[in-house]
């Protein structure tokens, strides 16, 4: 790590590879689907079009699931409520795990010994278990919850991430000489800690992000995600599979809107983190 | 282990609703809720609840389950007899798929088959396991009809064929999900190996690239893959959850999601006390495991952590 703060650099000079452009792309898709379900959708989500379970056609693109509903407007509903989730609970994770690493870091060694151990702990359960817990705590399930669940359950591993980044950034003899000069704490993280670890916590948020989404998925699809009328995809996609025998063609499509928005946030991450640390260069 | 306990205490007692009302029927007056209360341990403080939680732990008495009275402990064991086995086997899938795949990745990196598997592996990373289950059931059962959608025979394992081909698909959705991950970190293990010194300095004593890779790489590639696959082994054992819902297999998994529907608080927190404690012997047999390996790791002592 330099002392220089790296800072992206400005769109003319950035290294746009493959890999970005693709990810920013899938992810682009799905951000301009799910504001458009705003406004306009095909057919109206709630709506029996049509007959029930009917295969993949011209006026239903993905088909029609089990009450008539078309398919294909209950997945571009879906991308809306997976970015609503992956939002928000990045949000959470983010303010509570870069706060409390950053007050590991700072802290008395007793204090950081503390956190540090609770966090492994927390980290030592996968974060769908502990968000699974957590929406089993709050009364009913709902989008919020599910939101605040995933969002909780992954602050740990931000908050580790951050403590580890801004150990080593406190660590600089440039931190000493803040210090030394009457900078106060509160300083120091906002003129040093933060630009010099910020690059790295964005690459790790838009991969939370991808976890988040198939977390949501995942707690939907054993009924304790977002409950009807919700088109969520974990939900589609448990739907779909208690009619795969007669409809098996149901269980693709949502899948397909599921995984194409994690890979994109993952090739995204992956060329943000090319473009935020040149020295990294993937082989 | 301590720390462990606690804190699945606190989340558990988070729950609303009293324990108590699984106990007693609909409209009961109050003194039969009192009884109730008093039989779950619920009136005391909470302080007090959790010296009898720890002490119950200590002597390994889970409690009986709310719902049903039988014994959480008896439950657990019962139901182990599926998890386990089906973790283990996937566990020894996903091994034999990955390590050839993984190596294979690395060292052909320059061809296209070498890309492909890093390529599909990438993608395997961001496929929920339950989505895989899915496409299996489709293609196995519905449209080839190979193998049963789910479900366990009721006899268990006394005909252990039969419960093999009930769990084929369970064992390959979860064997496919470690896989993909492990892959990952065969390929980059072995890359580090095939960048080293010893490698070059072995080939330069004559050996040939296969032997070269093969006498010294595995060995010290292993290492860190092994730390890798114990932390995998334990979150499969702790995300049965999915795979057990997706093949409606009556496992560990479908035990804790059925305690926190009902809000049977024994049954979860029993569920989460043996996972955590497989969980922990399964990272101390994979330091164990690293040390017969790597005989530099031998002269610590233990507790890195």
């Amino acid at each position: 790590m330099t002392d220089t703060t790296p800072v992206l650099a400005p769109p003319t000079s950035m290294r746009v590879t493959p890999t970005f452009l693709i990810g920013a792309t899938l992810v682009g898709l799905h951000i301009v689907v799910g504001l458009l379900t705003l406004v306009w959708t095909p057919y109206d989500p709630t709506a029996m079009t049509g007959g029930r379970l009917a295969p993949p056609s011209l006026a239903h693109w993905a088909g029609t699931d089990r009450l008539g509903r078309d398919l294909f407007t209950e997945i571009m509903v879906g991308a809306r409520i997976a970015l609503s989730v992956g939002i928000g609970a990045v949000t959470i994770a983010a303010s509570i795990g870069v706060t409390l690493g950053l007050l590991a870091a700072f802290a008395s060694r007793t204090v950081d010994d503390v956190l540090a151990a609770t966090l492994d702990i927390l980290i030592a359960f996968p974060t769908l278990l502990l968000a699974m817990l957590i929406v089993a705590a709050s009364d009913g399930a709902s989008l919020g919850t599910a939101i605040f669940a995933i969002g909780i359950a992954s602050s740990s591993i931000v908050a580790r991430l951050t403590r580890i980044l801004a150990r080593r950034v406190l660590a600089m003899d440039y931190i000493t000489a803040a210090r030394v000069s009457g900078t106060s704490w509160l300083g120091i993280v906002r003129i040093h800690v933060l630009p010099n670890i910020w690059p790295t916590l964005i690459v790790n948020f838009a991969l939370q992000f991808g976890l988040a989404v198939i977390a949501e998925a995942s707690l939907s699809y054993l009924g304790l995600g977002a409950p009807p009328p919700n088109a969520s995809w974990g939900r589609l996609l448990q739907e779909a599979q208690a009619t795969v025998y007669t409809a098996p063609f149901g269980a693709i499509a949502p899948g397909i809107a599921l995984v194409s928005l994690v890979i994109g946030l993952n090739l995204f991450a992956d060329g943000l983190r090319d473009v935020a640390d040149p020295t990294r260069r993937r082989r | 282990m301590l720390i462990a306990a606690a804190v699945l205490f606190l989340l558990l007692r988070l729950l609303p609703g009293d324990p108590a009302n699984a106990l007693v029927s609909v409209g009961a007056d109050p003194e039969q809720i009192e009884a109730a209360r008093r039989q779950v341990g619920s009136d005391l403080p909470l302080a007090a609840q959790f010296v009898r939680y720890l002490g119950q732990l200590g002597s390994f008495d889970l409690g009986a389950s709310f719902v049903s009275g039988v014994p959480v402990l008896d439950e657990i064991g019962r139901r182990l007899t599926l998890t386990l086995p089906l973790t283990a086997l996937a566990f020894i899938c996903a091994i034999l798929l990955a390590v050839p795949l993984g190596i294979l990745a690395a060292v052909k990196r320059d061809r296209w088959y070498g890309n492909l598997i890093s390529v599909i592996s990438q993608l395997g990373v961001a496929i929920p396991v339950f989505w895989i289950g899915i496409l299996l059931v489709t293609a196995f059962a519905v449209k080839l009809r190979l193998f049963p959608s789910g479900g366990f025979p009721t006899s268990g394992w006394r005909d252990p064929l039969m419960a093999l081909h009930q769990l084929a698909l369970p064992i390959l959705t979860i064997a496919l999900v470690m896989s993909a991950s492990l892959i990952r970190y065969v390929r980059s293990a072995t890359l580090d190996v095939i960048g080293s010194d010893y490698l070059r300095t072995a080939r330069a004593l004559g050996a040939g690239y296969g032997e070269a890779l093969i006498r010294h790489g595995i060995r010290n590639g292993a290492v860190p893959v092994i730390s890798i696959l114990g932390i995998e082994l334990a979150s499969t054992l702790l995300g049965a959850v999915v795979v057990e819902r997706v093949f409606s297999l009556p496992g560990l998994g479908s035990m804790l999601l059925g305690g926190i529907e009902q809000r049977d608080y024994p049954s979860v927190q029993g569920v989460l006390f043996i996972s955590t404690l497989l969980v922990l012997l399964v990272g101390f047999a994979a330091d164990i495991v690293q040390r017969l390996i790597d005989p530099r790791l031998r002269g610590q002592s233990g507790g890195r952590s």
